[in-house]
């Protein structure tokens, strides 16, 4: 392996439904399509070397997904996006690739910025939802898991949560009607805390429970930016020139 | 009018199922046209689940050869799982196709691969939710043509009255044509309604519209014949034979899913048809003669597919891939051509002889070792005379042997239980062939670490066969031998922990026993299961025998027949057979005569090596073998 390459990638649409595994599959079939050179771990069956940072769930759609390749050969970053891009199914789309110079990607994303659209939900009792939760110090909330049925904490982790109203968008719903939609930056922790469990604290705290289910999309991961409350670009290193 | 896309209705259920990438389309090299771009439109259904239906050749061929006409489309669609069917039941979509979610009766032709009888239940649930009425009476002209294709269409008597035709064999050139009738029928203002249409398409003689042909029974509930009820319709229909696969090199852009399928590769065919002559077998029947595509098709098809896929597996398909005149060279051409890409190449392996282990090991060069499979089918030497499968005890542990010597840690071998003839000893044989494999590999290797599974499931008599006269086993006897079997293997001190025992038990076989050869009157039973919520019978976790059985005694108790007469009944030579009238090319004295063979323990030799016995497939269907050798080379490919 001579070179590894950051890659932003979009889960968008009908694709939003695409698993982990439905991806890395995707990903591996684009790369020998695209005659890109990934590299090979070695032993009794090798690996194409491509990794994952934090992979939304199946039904989210994001704008900021990771992976990393490794290559056996030097590529320019630019010509690997567009192959890549061309061997992808569209709604698989790659944003941008950068070559890795700084350190593990899966450390810089720390938080992640997500949107939940809440066709039919009454914005006032939002607004009064999200002031409960905020003004909370723990919303012990529970998920069922591999490991069975689990408590915890859906507050800490949360950093902001704010409220809007916009026209629907949403699939299957009247389109201009108003929507509810939640904005909220919250961090990666152990065990991770995703939207829809905040969701359930908002219901927990303030009976608030919208009529349908949400449909919900990541934009943005990376670095928590302690002044703004928002993540930085994960590729900043590698753009500003890196700390290799 | 263009047709509206369901998916912003089908959209908001997704979250709610399991599995939903599978109902979204968009796989790579799927093809969506514009609804009026097309005059005739198919939409063609694998009857059970995407992960299933998705890697069938068939219906990917059809849909490549279809959507390359220029007045014609093709979309497909799959059996949807319980979750999404009551969703769409209670929201009201309908059944939709997977490229462009158009409404499945919005289209002119509905087309169903039927690979096994185990699909018949999901064709109700599809043509249910697609609005069309289950019963081809009652259809309109709203409604498309139901037809059905595939093996088990070889016999569709159990499912006439759900269908409005059915087509025998290979479908390339029989599409075609099909789209060609109805395009000039509705260029022509549809004159006469379906009924025009269909009897444009029974009066060419190759395809078959079962309600164009009456069934006359006997008193005692036998056929007594099965006549057409009009003028113009040919009294028997006809299979139909591909020659020369070379001039049909699809699939030429394999699809790519997005959701995980049971084949994750891209597979050619090789070679179309056998004539082993395996007498159980009726894939082996019903597509003779043995049509070789050549070896550089193969190769160029195995490069374009990579490239188009980016697959990192090659599959050589066919009912018995060892036998292609030139597979050694193809083998080696390919394993030379893809070294050092991580590139597997697999082939499903039945025939047992060192030849195979050669090949395995140069399929395996590039890529993983996982286990060999052998198909002996018959535990005794007697019982494989019975069936044809011509490998004696010494040819089988001598290849056996030679894997395990040759690095192979784990042999898989698959035998049938309930074979005409059959007793208690020749299942028993099996546990001992296993110990013996697993005494000579120990000495062979000097190692313990070798292992064996046996592999067993009940035998199905299959019309068009030469058991198609066959008593099938009562499902008990099978569940005890199957059982005995078992111990045998167990409580064997010395060789028992290295050998693996798989088995279907027999009363699964009994249902696919009586699709396999029913007539029209098993129709009602079908539909009973079904109604009683009989879904992906295939599935054992979905299957339900009792439900079954309860039905068809509900619905047969009118009539001078059931189950048993059905299944466990030995037919005599000059009975009426329900799919007499269908012909598959085969000689019905032919098939009599190697019935008997079977069992006086006569095995009959392959006419691909051997002088012609006059089977009449050749001759009926004026086909004839296709094979090598070429005597060509794979070209090695420059690869990065
Ligand atoms: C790959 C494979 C599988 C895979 C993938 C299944 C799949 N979706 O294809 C897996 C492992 C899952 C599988 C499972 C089973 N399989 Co399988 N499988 C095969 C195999 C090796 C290749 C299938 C294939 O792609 N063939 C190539 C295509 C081009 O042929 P085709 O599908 O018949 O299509 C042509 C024509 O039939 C026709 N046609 C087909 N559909 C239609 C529709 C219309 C409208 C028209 C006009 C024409 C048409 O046109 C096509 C082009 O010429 C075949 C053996 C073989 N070589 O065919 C066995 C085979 C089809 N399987 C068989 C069986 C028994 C099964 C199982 C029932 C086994 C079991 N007991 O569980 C299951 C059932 C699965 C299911 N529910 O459908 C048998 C069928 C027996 C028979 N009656 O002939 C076969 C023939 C193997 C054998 N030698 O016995 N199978
Ligand atoms: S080798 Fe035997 S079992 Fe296999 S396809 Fe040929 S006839 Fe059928």
């Amino acid at each position: 392996m001579v070179q590894r390459l950051r890659v932003r990638y979009a889960k968008r649409g009908r694709l939003r439904f695409t698993s982990h595994r439905d991806i890395s599959r995707a990903v591996e079939r684009a790369v020998r399509r695209a005659e890109i050179p990934v590299a090979f771990s070695a032993g009794f069956s090798p690996h194409p070397k491509i990794s994952y940072a934090g992979a939304a769930p199946t039904g989210v759609a994001s704008e900021a997904e990771y992976l990393e390749i490794g290559v056996s050969r030097p590529c320019d970053p630019d010509q690997v996006r567009a192959d890549l891009d061309a061997s992808l199914p569209p709604g698989l789309d790659v944003l941008d690739i950068v070559e890795a110079r700084s350190g593990s990607l899966a450390d810089k994303l720390e938080c992640s910025v997500w949107e939940l659209r809440l066709p039919g939900a009454d914005p006032v009792a939002a607004e009064q939802a999200v002031k409960e939760f905020e003004a909370a110090d723990r919303v012990e909330v529970e998920r069922l898991t591999k490991k069975g049925m689990r408590q915890f904490d859906a507050r800490q982790a949360v950093r902001s949560v704010a409220v809007s109203v916009r026209a629907d968008t949403t699939a299957g719903q009247e389109p201009g009607q108003p929507c509810v939609i939640l904005r909220m930056v919250v961090r990666h922790e152990t065990p991770a805390v995703r939207p829809d469990d905040v969701l359930m604290g908002l219901r927990l705290v303030a009976g608030f429970a919208p009529p349908s289910s949400p449909e919900v999309t990541r934009l943005a991961q990376g670095p928590l930016d302690a002044t703004t409350g928002e993540p930085a670009d994960p590729f900043d290193a590698e753009r500003s020139g890196g700390d290799l | 009018m263009p047709v509206e896309s369901l998916f912003s209705r089908l959209e908001p259920l997704l979250p709610k199922v399991q599995k939903p990438i599978q109902y979204v389309g968009g796989e790579l090299n799927s093809t969506v046209k514009d609804w009026d771009e097309a005059t005739v439109r198919w939409a063609l259904m694998y009857p059970d689940a995407y992960e299933v239906g998705l890697p069938n050749q068939g219906v990917q061929i059809l849909y490549e050869i279809l959507n390359e006409l220029p007045e014609t489309m093709a979309e497909r669609t799959y059996a949807v799982w319980p979750d999404l069917e009551a969703l769409m039941r209670s929201e009201g979509v309908p059944q939709f196709t997977v490229d462009a979610h158009r409404p499945v009766r919005a289209f002119d032709v509905l087309g169903v691969s039927f690979s096994t009888e185990l699909g018949y239940t999901n064709l109700l649930t599809a043509l249910d939710l697609a609005g069309i009425p289950l019963e081809a009476v009652d259809r309109t002209d709203e409604d498309p043509i139901v037809l059905a294709g595939g093996h088990a269409a070889f016999n569709p008597e159990p499912i006439a009255a759900f269908l409005d035709a059915a087509v025998l064999g290979d479908g390339e050139q029989i599409a075609i044509a099909i789209s060609e009738v109805v395009r000039e029928w509705k260029a022509e203002g549809r004159p006469g309604g379906r009924d025009e249409l269909l009897m444009r398409l029974a009066s060419t003689g190759g395809v078959y519209v079962p309600k164009f042909y009456d069934v006359e029974y006997h008193p005692d509930g036998r056929i007594k014949r099965v006549v057409p009820n009009r003028s113009g319709v040919p009294s028997r229909v006809f299979k139909h034979t591909v020659m020369d696969l070379d001039e049909w090199p699809y699939p030429k852009k394999p699809l790519v899913p997005l959701a995980e399928t049971v084949h994750e590769r891209f597979s050619v065919e090789i070679f179309r048809g056998c004539t082993r002559g395996c007498r159980f077998c009726q894939a082996g029947m019903i597509t003779r003669p043995v049509r070789e595509r050549s070896i550089t098709t193969i190769g160029d098809m195995v490069d374009a597919g990579l490239k188009e896929s980016g697959f990192s597996e090659v599959g050589l398909l066919s009912l018995s891939s060892a036998d292609h005149s030139e597979i050694g060279e193809i083998a080696k051409g390919l394993a030379d051509r893809y070294e050092g890409t991580q590139t597997g190449l697999s082939l499903p392996s039945t025939r047992v002889d060192a030849f195979n282990i050669d090949l395995a090991n140069e399929f395996s060069r590039n890529g993983r070792r996982s286990g060999l499979t052998f198909a002996p089918e018959g535990g005794s030497e007697r019982m494989r005379k019975v069936i044809n499968k011509m490998v004696t005890e010494e040819d089988l542990i001598r290849t056996v042997t030679t894997a395990y010597s040759q690095g192979w840690r784990q042999v898989k071998l698959y035998f049938m239980c309930g074979l005409p003839t059959e007793e208690d000893i020749d299942v028993l044989a099996i546990a001992d062939l296993a110990k013996k494999v697993i005494k000579a590999g120990r000495e062979a290797t000097g190692s313990r670490d070798i292992r064996c599974t046996v592999s067993i499931g009940g035998f199905v008599p299959k019309p068009h066969t030469p058991f198609q006269w066959a008593a099938q086993c009562d499902h008990e006897t099978v569940d005890r031998r199957l059982r005995e079997l078992r111990d045998a293997l167990r409580g064997d001190k010395e060789y028992g922990r290295a050998i693996g025992y798989r088995y279907h038990d027999g009363k699964p076989s009994i249902v696919e026993g009586l699709l396999s050869r029913g007539d029209r009157r098993v129709a009602s039973v079908i539909r009973a299961v079904w109604e009683d919520g009989g879904r992906f019978d295939g599935w054992s976790e979905h299957f339900s025998y009792e439900r079954w059985m309860t039905a068809a005694e509900r619905a047969l108790s009118g009539e001078l027949v059931d189950v048993e007469w059905y299944t466990t009944r030995e037919r005599e030579e000059h009975e009426v057979l329900p799919w007499d009238h269908l012909d598959a090319g085969l000689d019905r004295e032919w098939l009599w005569q190697d019935w008997q063979d079977a069992v006086n323990d006569v095995e009959v030799e392959d006419c691909r090596w051997t002088p012609c016995y006059d089977c009449g497939g050749c001759p009926t269907m004026g086909t004839e073998i296709q094979i090598g050798p070429t005597g060509k080379k794979l070209l090695p490919l420059t690869v990065v």
